[in-house]
């Protein structure tokens, strides 16, 4: 029983909670400071929260620092930088936090000119979030019922599986790829691994995922 | 009647529910206790009304009650209410005495008997006081704009919102300076409510009928009370751009506000500026129309909410819902519900909102796509069943204070 158990897939997700934290800024160096001192969990949910924000549309950024400075900063060049950081490329969110810093302090070094102090009420506002991750009750046993559970799951659960448990949970690969692999289905784990969540809406990527198992079922 | 669970999951998804229903699990041993001021009337109330059902629905023991205050101490309360609000009102000591004698007697009357104890607003905030002999969490729950409020009326609530375990404000932009955490949770609206439900078509043409307007004809809509940071004569401007190209009507509807002298100003301004044109059509609505409201948005063809400032902007929620594009000012909660030209467009000018709802007018399939996308983010983002969703993800984030990402993947006791 317990090696059956070891061997399921169980689909988790995950509910959040969004928490202020009363911090706010309204220029770029303000922005620059600020960065080093919020929580990480700061640094990852505004880098990831458009993802799960809404799924019937691609927003012109993911990102909430690069939309705060291309709308209200009106740095567009900045912004694109920011919006074209590899979140793929980092484990840690200690990492992703320098990076976007660096990314700043290149921007600003270059910029010649002082920077634009927005009104008060279009103040950059730090939040986090605060998740409980839940099983759903949707457990697969083996890979052709994984496949065939995968359109059951919600975007909140797919979610939890690619982006946090890599992220934040330091997995290094997102959950399905690593379960897969122990399947001894190392073909489609990577597969899944080289799918770019990034660029996708969260139902594009199930869409993908879903296409890539089609031959499992 | 109160709607049921059941009567939200053809409404909102089973996914809602289901996810609702897999957090009440978690807290479902816990007692939930709300305490406000008022059983009937103002939008607190009415959330509750709605909201209490369902979390009983959900196997939540849940209890309701409303603090005691004469006269003198809700007019106190409303003062402090618009000075927290940003406007200008004159604060005297005695005011605050009121408040604290007021505080003290509801202290002696009323039981706190709940596990998580949730105080609305600023007039049952001196509750706290009895936070030491009734334990349980005590969450605050601020439903009003504080984006700019009096230092001096906030640096008194503040001593008491400071004794709580958890704050909840509806924006960042509300967020304050707390040795607490502060959870945000958005206002939603009630797809059930009057307000919002679906109403046959009949119901919405004798609705324009009776007010004169033609449902032939295309129609762009303000609902809002007469105040002039919602620009109602900014609108009237827009329309008038908009007849140049198109033949089109014009409604603004709201109700009088008994306590706002200027509103019957305003409304006087918007009755003359429309002066001689018969397709501007202004009403003034008795308060609770709320079936009236919700036909006057489904009959028309473009919603518009020019505000100038903005706390939330339920109106724009609301008409979301219905499918309406909207056109809407690009302050406050405005441009979290309106991603610009997806679910609606974003305006700071009565030419920019003209040029928008020329284009609106013009293309039939950019109404429909943009009104699709409308009520599919408020369907995710906004409605009463999100909120219930926040309000038991905060009885577990009291609990659970420790982590950013707390694993309850072990099976339950």
């Amino acid at each position: 029983m317990k090696n059956q158990n070891q061997k399921s897939f169980i689909f988790d997700t995950e509910l959040r909670l969004v928490i202020l934290t009363g911090v706010r800024v309204h220029s770029l160096d303000e922005l620059r400071g600020t960065l080093a001192k919020v929580p990480g969990a700061s640094i990852f949910f505004h880098t990831h929260q458009e993802y799960l924000a809404h799924n019937f549309h691609k927003p012109v950024y993911y990102n909430d620092f690069a939309i705060w400075v291309s709308q209200t900063l009106r740095e567009e060049a900045l912004a694109e930088k920011l919006a074209s950081i590899d979140l793929l490329a980092f484990t840690t969110i200690r990492e992703l936090r320098d990076t976007v810093g660096h990314t700043i302090d290149e921007y600003l070094s270059g910029l010649g000119r002082p920077t634009y102090k927005c009104r008060p009420e279009e103040a950059f506002h730090f939040c986090r979030s605060k998740s409980f991750v839940m099983p759903t009750g949707i457990v697969a046993h083996d890979v052709p019922e994984f496949f065939a559970k995968l359109p059951l799951i919600s975007n909140a659960s797919l979610y939890f599986h690619f982006f946090e448990a890599r992220l934040r949970l330091g997995r290094r690969t997102n959950d399905f790829s690593r379960w897969l692999k122990d399947q001894d289905r190392d073909d489609l784990a990577k597969a899944i691994d080289e799918l770019n969540p990034y660029i996708r809406t969260l139902d594009e990527l199930k869409q993908d995922i879903i296409r890539l198992g089609a031959n499992e079922k | 009647m109160s709607a049921s669970l059941e009567d939200y999951r053809r409404v909102v998804g089973s996914s809602s529910i289901d996810e609702l229903v897999l957090l009440a699990d978690r807290v479902r041993h816990r007692r939930l206790q709300h305490i406000n001021s008022t059983s009937v009337g103002g939008g607190v109330a009415e959330l509750l009304a709605r909201m209490v059902p369902l979390f009983r629905d959900l196997g939540i023991e849940t209890t309701w009650d409303v603090i005691k205050g004469d006269q003198a101490f809700f007019e106190v309360t409303k003062a402090f209410h618009n000075a927290l609000h940003g406007g200008k009102v004159t604060i005297t000591e005695d005011m605050f005495d009121v408040y604290r004698q007021t505080t003290s007697m509801n202290l002696g009357d009323m039981g706190a008997s709940g596990d998580f104890i949730v105080v609305h607003d600023l007039q049952p905030a001196g509750l706290i006081a009895k936070k030491e002999n009734s334990g349980g969490h005590w969450l605050w729950r601020c439903h009003i704009d504080v984006s700019t409020p009096d230092p001096t009326v906030w640096g008194f609530l503040k001593r008491y919102v400071d004794l709580y375990d958890a704050s909840v404000f509806s924006m960042p932009e509300f967020a304050q300076k707390l040795s607490i955490p502060q959870f945000m949770v958005t206002p939603s609206i009630d797809p059930l409510a009057d307000k919002n439900r679906d109403l046959p078509a009949s119901q919405v043409t004798a609705v324009l009928e009776r007010h004169g307007v033609d449902p032939e004809r295309p129609i762009i809509t303000q609902i809002s009370r007469y105040d002039r940071l919602k620009d109602p004569i900014g609108v009237i401007r827009a329309y008038r751009l908009v007849r140049r190209r198109y033949d089109c009507q014009l409604i603004l509807a709201g109700s009088g506000a008994s306590d706002d002298p200027e509103g019957e100003q305003v409304l006087q301004e918007v009755r003359e500026a429309a002066q001689g044109d018969p397709d501007i059509h202004v009403l003034l609505l008795p308060p609770f129309a709320d079936l009236e409201v919700n036909a006057l948005v489904r009959g028309s063809t473009i919603v518009m909410q020019k505000s100038l400032k903005e706390g939330f902007g339920l109106t724009v929620t609301e008409a979301l819902w219905k499918r309406k594009p909207v056109i809407g000012g690009a302050v406050g909660g405005i441009k979290l519900q309106i991603l610009n030209g997806v679910t609606g467009f974003l305006v700071h000018s009565a030419e920019g909102a003209a040029n928008r709802a020329v284009e609106l007018l013009g293309d039939k399939q950019l109404r429909e796509s943009i009104g699709a996308n409308g009520h599919q983010h408020v369907r995710e983002n906004f409605l009463t069943t999100r909120s219930i969703r926040d309000y038991l993800l905060m009885m577990l984030a009291t609990e659970h204070r420790e982590k950013d990402i707390t694993l309850l993947t072990e099976s339950r006791k």
